[in-house]
């Protein structure tokens, strides 16, 4: 498994998305309410940007007439075609099974970690001061 | 005729033996026909009115209109092609031996704007059908005809019916006053489902708005052709509404609604809802899955130029065969000669068409079935 840094926590505030690039893949990174979320960009439909959709909440119902909101921004609609993504799977709301994007564990780790530990961060500068949104492949 | 399309077996009639016909018409033949079922105020307003004087032929199905029947089967001396049950036998039950029929009456009952009129003439009209076609053949079993646009009304009349096995089906038509799926229809569905009688929604308009989602048509033609479009307007209406997710049970049977649509509404349908569904919540499933497991459709008309591969192709689409019931149509004029049903189509699907769907559909039906079985 190789560890990549790809952003330092500030540069992705709650509510914010970043387009990353990792060995030639593009990654969209979410922090939702401070926890990172990592999911493949391009859409399994039709390849539009999924950093592009919209940040939505999961929309469900007991009965008709009776709607339930939970999980804000937990799920990413598709800019094109409206589809949902499940932020913490990479699942389409409506075929779980057969339409879905990558998810990728990520973790926040303080800078500390890089400068001490066997873990290097190539191609960003760590400073110790700071955390790091660090991505697993 | 030429012997092998013979051998093929779908155009003779007693390949039909046993099948259940999910669509024949009666025809309430005069208003005197139903003066012993309506209380006196009724008897009077029809004399006052002179409502005896009126036709009473639903207006989209014109009785000269050649859809309406089929040439072979008028009846002497000019009554309203299907108001006899002696004709009745003789063209379709005693030539196809079906095991059951299902008698959908279309009459002007269902569609008169006052509520109060609509439910009286539709007691009647199903007091017609119980003593003058139910209980003088054992084979035939029928819709329950109700003033649609009461909603109150018509679950009354359901409930009026509900002991007698022999009614198997709540009758709508596909355009009546509001779309099919509003909250305000659900008790009817409730009781439905609670009697374990589909909604047989039929083609046909009560005229309450245009026909056509473009406006007033000029011409029968484009009257005609419009239905379609109605049921698939309705199904959408019924799913988006949530009717199924809250009534899992129940079924809906389109008829005369056409079939080569379909396969383009379930894919328009499917394709959209993953885009809006959180706007419909409650729709969970993709709205072909829905139609698969709760609308069934009779099969006159099919509208395909070859009927058998249109057949084939909306099962493979669908990927289900539960869903074609057999109906003669009749009177209507859908085909010609015996061949109800297009030459070709595998034997197992045959027989499911022609009567294992329906039994599944109609469960008064399987239980009468299961009933006769015990007997003998």
């Amino acid at each position: 498994m190789t560890r990549h840094v790809v952003a330092t926590v500030d540069q992705i505030p709650p509510g914010a998305r970043m387009l990353v690039t990792v060995d030639g893949r593009e990654i969209g990174i979410f922090n939702v309410g401070g926890e990172f979320f990592g999911i493949g960009n391009r859409c399994p439909h039709n390849g539009a940007s999924l950093c592009r959709g919209r940040s939505v909440g999961l929309v469900e119902a007991s009965e008709p007439g009776s709607y339930q909101l939970s999980r804000r921004g937990e799920l990413v609609r598709c800019p094109w075609h409206g589809w949902e993504f499940d932020l913490r799977t990479g699942k389409s709301w409506c075929e779980p099974d057969r339409t879905r994007v990558r998810s990728y564990d990520l973790k926040v780790e303080p800078g500390s970690v890089f400068t001490e530990g066997p873990l290097r961060a190539e191609t960003f500068p760590v400073s110790i001061e700071k955390h790091y949104v660090v991505l697993d492949v | 005729m030429a012997t092998e399309q013979q051998t093929a077996g779908a155009d003779l009639p007693m390949r039909y033996a046993g099948a259940i016909d999910c669509d024949l018409h009666p025809a309430v033949p005069s208003m005197s026909a139903l003066l012993p079922y309506l209380d006196d105020y009724w008897r009077e307003m029809i004399s006052v009115r002179a409502l005896d004087r009126l036709n009473l032929s639903l207006t989209s199905y014109p009785q000269n209109a050649p859809i309406s029947c089929r040439p072979d089967w008028t009846i002497d001396g000019g009554a309203k092609p299907g108001s006899s049950l002696k004709a009745m036998r003789e063209h379709v039950l005693d030539r196809y031996r079906p095991r059951y029929g299902i008698l959908n009456c279309l009459y002007g009952a269902q569609v008169f704007h006052s509520e109060d009129m609509a439910a009286a003439f539709c007691r009647a009209t199903n007091d017609w059908i119980r003593d003058e076609w139910l209980s003088r053949d054992p084979r035939l079993r029928a819709s329950i005809v109700i003033p649609a646009h009461n909603t109150e009304l018509a679950v009354a009349e359901i409930e009026r019916r509900a002991d007698d096995s022999r009614f198997v089906q709540v009758l709508m038509l596909v355009s009546g006053e509001v779309t099919l799926g509003r909250r305000q229809l659900w008790p009817i569905y409730r009781l439905a489902e609670r009697l374990e009688m589909p909604i047989g929604i039929h083609a046909g308009s009560a005229y309450r708005y245009a026909p056509t989602p473009i406006g007033w048509p000029s011409y029968y033609v484009e009257d005609y052709i419009a239905q379609s479009a109605a049921f698939e307007n309705q199904l959408q209406s019924m799913i988006a509404e949530g009717v199924f997710a809250k009534f899992p049970r129940l079924k809906v049977v389109a008829i005369e609604s056409g079939l080569t649509w379909l396969s383009g509404y379930i894919w328009r349908s499917d394709k959209t809802w993953k885009g809006v569904r959180a706007e419909v919540p409650w729709v969970t499933r993709a709205p072909s899955e829905i139609v698969r497991g709760h609308i069934r459709f009779t099969v006159q008309p099919i509208d395909a130029a070859d009927e058998r591969a249109a057949i084939m192709r909306l099962v493979d689409h669908l990927r289900s065969d539960d869903l074609f019931l057999f109906s003669t149509d009749y009177p209507h004029w859908q085909f010609d000669g015996d061949a109800a049903l297009p030459s070709g189509v595998p034997d197992a699907l045959f027989r499911k068409i022609t009567s294992e769907n329906a039994l599944a559909t109609y469960p008064r039906l399987s239980k009468a079935d299961r009933a006769m079985e015990i007997a003998r």
